[in-house]
Order: structure tokens, then sequence, then C-alpha cells
């Protein structure tokens, strides 16, 4: 589903992804682990052409994203959920409003964006906030929000960056527990995270970063 | 696929557009009613952009028709020869009457012209001692209303083109510094109209900038999401629309309520000169294109906005 060949991203001086390559099977859930600064942020931005790598190259679906035009771009964006660190969602608009923008974008018909939000937000447990501002929620609400947001068109893939960053531990494993439902349902997940023995617990394949390089694949050990 | 299925696919892919359209003028109109503000002071400045040239074209327009009548008013003077005998005379009269740019025409025989003389000058003591009558006969040509200054001058080119014509004279020449001036206050009216719809498109053009850069968190997410080119740029378009069409309106009431102040005084103006002269308003198509005008305008405006400086707007 997407597989990165020999792929470097390199911000001025700095090589943030150094030479990385690995493939990711459909419906296979994967943890990005490293240091803050290892870069895995610059890894997961590159798959939805947030940036473009400096060498090697990126497939999704099979396409050689090098290869897609521009104009394709969007088209890719909506195959692929994402959730932010910092949640990137609209302050000025309803959670509902905010769930409900990836529809809209998609051009799905206005009578299914009320089921679709709606069970997106009960899959987060957050049905009963669906008229409230992002602002007034707590961090792991907006997470949740976001993480709606993300599944809302049920795309293929689902790219998390830090989806547990600063919430308590118990609410991180639920968290990861939502991610391991939809990677059970077919959804390619990919996960960035530093919350290392959450990663262990939980037991999935785990690619860790060293200063932009892979530094432990673990599909490498099962296979 | 059936021609049926091709007409539903269609019929959905249109139902669809139309739904995505009406739900960007939805969020836009949402825009104006959120932040009324800076929305109608932008349209107030572009009704008011619009509002001078058409209400200085009403003007021009009134003086137009008003001195309608008049331009007309000019008469051409056809000098015979001397010596053309009376049925002559009264054959080219009847000739030239025919013509459909001439209304009518009027002949002096020598006699007339020499009593015209003497009765409009100092001179019939001089004139007495002559012992001949030295004046030719005259046909003096009325034109018909409406003919344009080339038209005139073609008619009076073929005026002096008959051999029976000695001389032309044209008593014109108010007629065209009438002209000449009304060409040169249109020429102006213009020329300020131009000024003033680039003004309108920079206008326009700066509050869709300012627009962008408060909503740039929204563009930025909308193109994360897989927003495309055409989508993000759908409301900023429609804003530009509204704030023109919203200033059109706005002219269309300032060029009224400036016909309804300036409405008594030219009456009274007019009953003084026993005129039965009234302002015109623009009426109905005059709205229109000031509508039209106003739309097209903010339109453009906001499409040099979204050009410039949507595409800078990239999620990273
Ligand atoms: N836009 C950028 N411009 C310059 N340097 C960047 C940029 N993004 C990331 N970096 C650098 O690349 C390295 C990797 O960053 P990042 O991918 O955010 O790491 P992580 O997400 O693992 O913390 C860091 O040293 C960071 O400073
Ligand atoms: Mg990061």
């Amino acid at each position: 589903m997407i597989t990165f060949d020999r792929v470097s991203k390199r911000y001025r001086a700095k090589e943030a992804v150094a030479n990385i390559s690995f493939h990711i099977g459909r419906g296979e859930m994967v943890f990005i682990t490293g240091h803050s600064g290892a870069g895995k942020s610059s890894l997961l931005r590159l798959i939805p052409l947030l940036e473009r790598p400096s060498g090697g190259s990126v497939a999704v679906s099979g396409v050689d994203l090098a290869e897609l035009p521009r104009r394709r771009i969007p088209h890719l964006r909506r195959g692929i959920g994402i959730t932010f660190q910092d949640h990137r969602l609209l302050g000025d608009r309803s959670v509902f409003d905010n769930v409900a923008l990836p529809l809209l974008v998609a051009g799905i018909p206005y009578r299914e964006t009320g089921r679709r939000v709606r069970a997106a937000l009960d899959k987060v447990g957050l049905l009963n906030k669906e008229s409230a501002e992002p602002i007034t929620l707590s961090g792991g609400e907006q997470q949740r929000v976001g993480i709606a947001r993300a599944v809302v068109t049920r795309p293929p893939i689902l790219l998390a960056d830090e989806p547990t960053g600063n919430l308590d531990p118990s609410l991180s494993t639920e968290i990861m527990h939502l991610f391991a439902q939809f990677s059970a349902l077919g959804v390619t997940t990919v996960i960035a995270t530093h919350d290392l023995p959450l990663v262990e617990q939980l037991g999935h394949r785990r690619i860790t970063l060293q200063a932009g390089r892979v530094a432990v694949d673990t599909a490498r050990y099962s296979r | 696929m059936s021609v049926a299925q091709q007409r539903n696919a269609l019929r959905r892919r249109l139902g669809a557009w139309a739904a995505q359209h009406g739900r960007s003028l939805t969020a836009t109109l949402g825009q104006f009613r959120r932040s009324p503000g800076p929305s109608a002071m932008t349209a107030a400045v572009i009704g008011i952009a619009l509002a001078l040239p058409a209400g200085f074209l009403g003007i021009l327009d009134n003086i137009e028709s008003m001195t309608q009548p008049w331009r007309s008013g000019w008469q051409a003077s056809l000098f015979l020869e001397r010596d053309l005998a009376t049925a002559s005379q009264k054959e080219l009269a009847a000739r030239l009457d025919k013509r459909p740019e001439v209304a009518t025409v009027e002949r002096l025989s020598r006699e007339q012209a020499l009593a015209e003389f003497r009765r409009y000058s100092d001179f019939d003591r001089a004139v007495e001692l002559l012992d001949e009558n030295p004046l030719p006969p005259v046909l003096i040509v009325h034109p018909s209303t409406g003919l344009s200054p080339s038209a005139t001058d073609e008619l009076v080119a073929a005026l002096d083109d008959h051999s029976e014509v000695e001389r032309v004279r044209l008593d014109r020449e108010w007629v065209e510094r009438l002209h000449a001036m009304m060409a040169l206050a249109e020429r102006g009216v213009w020329l300020i109209t131009a000024l003033l719809g680039i003004a309108v498109i920079l206008v326009v053009g700066n509050t869709i900038r300012l627009d962008i850069e408060n909503r740039r968190e929204e563009i930025v997410i909308t193109k994360l999401l897989g927003g495309t080119d055409a989508f993000v740029r759908r409301p900023f378009l429609y804003s530009g629309l509204g704030y023109g069409i919203s200033g059109g309106i706005l002219a269309t009431i300032l060029v009224e309520a400036g016909r309804w102040i300036l409405s008594p005084p030219v009456n009274r103006l007019a009953s003084l000169y026993d005129s039965s002269f009234r302002l015109d308003g623009i009426g109905l198509s005059g709205a229109a294109t000031l509508l039209a005008a106003g739309g097209l305008l903010g339109l453009l405006g906001s499409g040099l906005a979204v050009g410039r400086h949507l595409a800078a707007v990239e999620p990273a």
C-alpha cells in the first residue's frame, strides 16, 4: 500500500529522512517510533505529498508519487485520513462542521453528511459534543475529533502524528485501540509516536528511526 | 451504458455540481453575515465608485436628449445662379425636398431675397442706388431631425454638387461646438469610469486578499483534506461577485436618489423655459447594467486576488 524506496528528505543542510526503504501492506498497522527530531513527522508528510522527497521514490497504492500530476494531489489526499499532534481543527466551526469538512470536500451528497458525521463521532465517543466548539474540548477530545474527521470518508489509509502526544496513559491506550479497530477493518494505519512502552504493549510492527535512518524494523525479524 | 443510464449519470453529476455551488454560496452568505461591517464597507465603496460614472453618464444622456431638437435646428442656404429660371428653381426645390435627409425646402426668389435683405439690414438706401437686384435666388434647406455630423457633411456636399448651386452656407457652428463639447465630456466620463472600474477591482482584490489571510488555516486544512484548487477558490469568487452585485444595487439606489433630489429644481427650470423636459432615470436596463458591471468587476478583482495569493497557501 505504501512503499518507500531509498527515500531522503533534506531541509537545507539537515537531512531529516535519510535513505529509508520499507513496504507497508494493505490493512497493516505500523508504528513509527524514535526520539523527538528523529524524522517521524517528516516521513509521514511525504505520503500525502505535503512535502516532496529530495531523493528516492514513494509509492501509494501502486502509484509513484513523483509521477502524480499536480491536479491529482487532491484525489490522493482524499484517500488518506490524517490526524495531527496539534489537531488542526477549525476554531470557528462546531465539532460537527469540522468532521463534515472532508465530506464536503469530497462532494458527498448533503443528505448523507449527517449520518456519516454522527457515525464517526459515535465511534470516537463524542456523539454528545457535535455542536460544541473545539476550544471548549479537552486535548484528548480534540484529538478524537481529529480522528473522527480523518475516518469520516472511510479512507483506505490512516496517518496519525503523535495522536497520544499529551494524553494520560489510559486515554492513550484507548485511542491506540481505536486505531487498531480501524486497522482490523482493513485500513492501512501508520502512527508516529515516541510513546515506546505503549507501542511495545500493543505489539504491532514497529519502525524505529534514528537521525532519519531506520534503526529497527520489526517486520524484518518476523519475516 | 444505455442512453438512459448516461442521462442519469449526467443528472447525478450536475446535481452534485449544483449542490457544491449551492453550499459554497450558502457559506459565502454566512461569511457576509458573520462580518457585516467590512463587507458593507467594501460594498459601499464599490457602490459609490459605480454611482459616480453612472450619474455622469445619466446627466450626459439627459443633456443629449434635451438638446436633440436644437441639434437639427441648423439650416443650409443654397445661393443659386443669378439667372436661374423660376421653373428651374422650383424644380430643384422639389427634387431636394424628396431627399430623406431633408425635412423642408423654402424658396426665396431674387425679389423676396431683396425684400428680406432690406428688412434685416441698414443697407436699403444703398440697395436703392443699385439699378439691378444684386442678390441670387436662395433655397433654404432644413434637414430632418437626428442627422449625425457625418451625415450632415454628406448632405452639404451633395447639395453643393448641384450645378445650379453657386454656394452653400451652413449655419451650424454652434451645433458643432455642442457636439464637440459633448464628445469631450463623454470621453472624460469614460476615462473616469475606467479609473473607477480599476479602483473597484483593486478594492475587491484587497478585500479578498485580507479574507484569504484571515482564513489561511481553513484553506490549508481544506487542501490537506483533498480540496481541489477550484473548491478552495469558489467561496472567494462568490464573495467577489457578492461584493460587486451589492455595490451595483447600492449604486442604483444612489443614482435614483440623486435624480430624486435634482428633479424638483430641474422641473422648475424647465417650466421657466416652457419646456416639458424631465430628468430620465437609469431605468431597468441601467440598473441591470450597473449590477452586471459590479458583478463582473467584483469577479475580476477576486479572481486576481485568488490567482495571486491562494497558490501561496499550501499545507506543510
Ligand atoms: N520544515 C522544516 N524545515 C527545516 N527543518 C525541518 C523541517 N521539518 C523538520 N525539520 C528538521 O528535521 C528533523 C526531523 O524533524 P521531525 O520530522 O519533525 O522529527 P520528529 O517528528 O521525529 O520529531 C528535525 O531536526 C527538524 O528540525
Ligand atoms: Mg513530530
